[in-house]
């Protein structure tokens, strides 16, 4: 009896910890999720009454095809990415779609499932978005992770996947072809973050401490040499699993190793966890930096534990880009303002945009003005467009590298450093602190001792 | 040196969270050691716990502290309702039985809690300050939350060995049938066992949520680490559980100090197949 009991329970273990591996309920059948955005139309296909010289007005559905994580680790920043393309959506198929010259009225639905934050989970719908729901262009899920996994699906379908929320330079860098990236690369995201501490204090001793996923290791691969090519010392790289909740034998290790600067972190769960205890444990530094968590609009439910924290940021809306700027850069300008932008999505959800938002706004901005540029939705000619397209937005630059060593790779694209600050009425905001052209208050540094 | 200094540094803290983990490990023993069920719902059930005490701090200003004793209550009625409409009916069954019960426990609660509460961390903004204690930097809330714990312990070996539903729970455990013959209710004892058991769950919840960020997962690594301890401590045996979860505390807190965090769970669970290989019956010895 005692021999079965030990039995069962090494393989309920070992079971356990697959299962935790792998996210909840893999075994599911998938339901598809109702997209916020109102569907266009019902009819894939529907003849207008011809006029009689333009041409005959048809309306085409297309589907874009992508996963969310309304559940697990990515849940937060999914859901805002979604929330963007949702918004998107709702605005162009509500302005009447997009006019092609043969008379073809294109509007968009979205097919979209729960992907639980889970690549298995992401793999297995990504091919029936395609298989089955016959998608015409696949948006990525949110993280570097998921969106690997999503993108060899892509690949080996042939499909176009904008990819937002996605910075990990590699799946750009194995020759495919289908995949466009919208945000800065992981490899440059801590840039202007060191040139930042270059001008503020060059003699930082700086710990690294990161999540132990494609993204946060990305980043780091391009933050080291970075901060050895300005003079910078590391005293301590360390990673940490994505379900690390006890953050304080890694403080100690910090605090041990006399780093007054502290870049890391990975993605909400955990960089929030690690902010709070990095407050509680009073580590002493003069300035934190983490990834991801801090740019969301949940961050201040930490409280003091916020104040100084500060993140690299794809998009802020205190320093949002605008067609002057595209002017002076001699680029062409696309899309909403940001202040446009901000305030329907903030009639729609009621909250700010983060740049998770504003992210998978223009992962449709994107593709719209891809289509426009092709005048077809033939994916051939609208991967030439987004091959060719050199465009401003309200969320930056926009364009892809085309050679074949980095086919997709973004390459126009600049982030901002934005930091937790107290405005006057004592309330957390969180400001641009770099670059100095654009920045809406000066650096909080050293970052305010906890009481 | 440095080592030594981060190992100073990390190991009370390590010591203080072992009473937590060895709280929660105590729940699963305990129905383990009474009634040979591996409850598969501790893992939602520690969960539960600390939402029970986010509810009430944030919707009823109530201290967290204070909070353990309705969470304690609500902990205790859930097991014994789960014991009834779950539990009881396959008792008697082949273990699988009632490991699916369990199972199908916790995927109800961890649907329901993902539908309602969906997986978004929440935390209780709540402090009691921290201090040094040379290089280390005790937080109060880890400090309280071992004492509950030893508290906890106390209290639930008094219960065991000094009142009369206490010594019937031993009874059962050690015999059902002849505990029955001698006019032992066995199946309101077991129900009340396995409301215990819950209960120390969700108190062991209840206290994590005062220094960890959580959602309704959360609970499933708690459950994993009461598996090991378990093992550590002798398979039902509550006492032993609190001194395994001490040892697993103190494996926390020395192992960043000369190993990358992320070797934690790897030397951990490779204690585990070891101890079940050398020492099947724990380090304190199994259920006798």
């Amino acid at each position: 009896m005692k021999r079965s009991l030990f039995s069962i329970f090494t393989v309920l273990v070992l079971m356990g910890l697959i299962l935790s591996a792998c996210g909840p309920g893999a075994t599911e059948a998938p339901a598809p999720v109702e997209p916020a955005a109102p569907a266009a139309t019902e009819a894939p296909v529907e003849e207008q009454p011809a006029a009689t010289e333009a041409p005959a007005m048809v309306e085409k559905t297309v589907v874009i095809g992508f996963t969310s994580s309304l559940t697990g680790s990515q849940e937060v920043s999914s859901k805002r990415q979604v929330n963007g393309l949702n918004l998107w959506m709702q605005q162009v198929n509500d302005a009447g779609g997009i006019k092609l010259s043969d008379g073809t009225v294109v509007k968009f639905a979205a097919q979209t499932y729960d992907d639980e934050s889970n690549k298995e989970r992401v793999q297995e719908l990504y091919t029936r978005l395609i298989t089955e729901d016959n998608a015409d262009f696949l948006i990525s899920p949110y993280s570097s992770g998921l969106t690997a996994a999503a993108s060899i699906i892509a690949e080996q379908n042939g499909k176009i996947m904008i990819t937002a929320g996605a910075a990990e330079d590699d799946a750009y860098k194995t020759g495919n072809t289908s995949l466009f990236q919208l945000y800065t690369p992981g490899s440059l995201y801590l840039i202007s973050t060191v040139d930042m501490l270059k001008t503020l204090d060059p003699e930082a001793k700086v710990a690294i401490v990161h999540e132990n996923d494609k993204f946060s290791t990305a980043v780091v691969e391009g933050l080291k040499p970075y901060l050895e090519s300005h003079g910078f010392e590391t005293v301590l790289e360390e990673g940490y699993a994505s379900d690390t909740a006890d953050f304080g034998p890694v403080i100690n290790k910090i605090v041990e190793s006399g780093a007054t600067v502290l870049l890391g972190g990975g993605h909400y769960p955990d960089g929030s966890t690690f902010a709070r205890q990095l407050y509680e444990r009073k580590a002493g530094l003069k300035f934190v930096s983490l990834l991801v968590a801090p740019a969301d609009s949940k961050f201040p439910e930490l409280g003091d534990a916020a104040l100084g924290v500060a993140t690299s940021s794809q998009w802020e809306l205190v320093a949002t880009h605008t067609p002057e700027e595209a002017a002076v850069l001699g680029k062409e300008w696309y899309g909403p303002t940001g202040e446009d932008f901000a305030a329907a999505y903030e009639a729609m959800t009621g909250d700010k945009p983060t740049y998770h938002v504003a992210g998978g706004y223009t992962a449709g901005l994107v593709l719209q003005k891809a289509i426009e540029d092709a005048d077809s939705i033939d994916p051939e000619k609208v991967k030439a467009a987004l091959e060719a397209m050199d465009i401003f937005t309200f969320y930056g630059g926009i364009k892809f590298d085309t050679s074949p060593e980095a086919h997709g790779l973004q390459v126009s694209h600049q982030m901002v450093v934005a930091q937790w600050q107290k405005n006057d009425a004592g309330e957390l905001v969180r400001q641009v602190i770099w670059p100095a052209d654009v920045a809406t208050a000066d650096p909080l540094y050293p970052i305010p001792a906890p009481q | 040196m440095q080592q030594i200094n981060i190992l100073l540094a990390s190991l009370p803290d390590g010591i203080l969270l072992g009473f937590v983990y060895g709280l929660a490990a105590m729940g699963l023993t305990l129905i383990w050691g009474v009634m040979n069920v591996i409850n598969l719902s501790h893992g939602p059930i520690i969960a539960l716990g600390m939402f029970g005490t986010f509810f009430l701090f944030t919707r009823l200003n109530l201290n967290p502290y204070a909070g353990l004793i309705p969470v304690a209550i609500m902990g205790l009625l859930l097991g014994v309702l789960i014991y009834v409409i779950a539990v009881h009916r396959v008792i008697n069954a082949p273990h699988l039985s009632s490991l699916l019960a369990t199972f199908s426990v916790n995927m109800i609660i961890i649907g329901l809690g993902t539908a309602v509460l969906t997986t978004s961390p929440y935390n209780v903004d709540f402090s009691a300050g921290s201090f040094k204690l040379g290089s280390a930097t005790l937080l109060g809330t880890r400090l309280i939350a071992a004492l509950v714990a030893m508290l906890f312990t106390g209290g639930l070996y008094l219960f065991l060995y000094r009142t009369r539903p206490g010594k019937f729970i031993r009874a059962v455990a050690n015999n059902r049938s002849a505990a029955e013959l001698m006019g032992v209710p066995s199946t309101r004892i077991l129900a009340l066992s396995f409301g215990l058991g819950t209960m120390l769950a969700a108190v062991s919840g209840a206290l994590i949520a005062t220094f960890f960020p959580f959602n309704i997962l959360s609970g499933g690594s708690y459950e994993l680490k009461s598996f090991v301890i378990g093992v550590l401590g002798g398979l039902g045996n509550p006492i032993g559980a609190l001194f395994g979860g001490l040892i697993l505390g103190m494996i926390e807190g020395i192992i960043p100090a000369f190993l990358e965090q992320s070797w934690v769970p790897v030397i951990e669970f490779g204690l585990f197949v070891l101890i079940l290989l050398v020492r099947p019956s724990g380090l304190f010895g199994a259920k006798k």
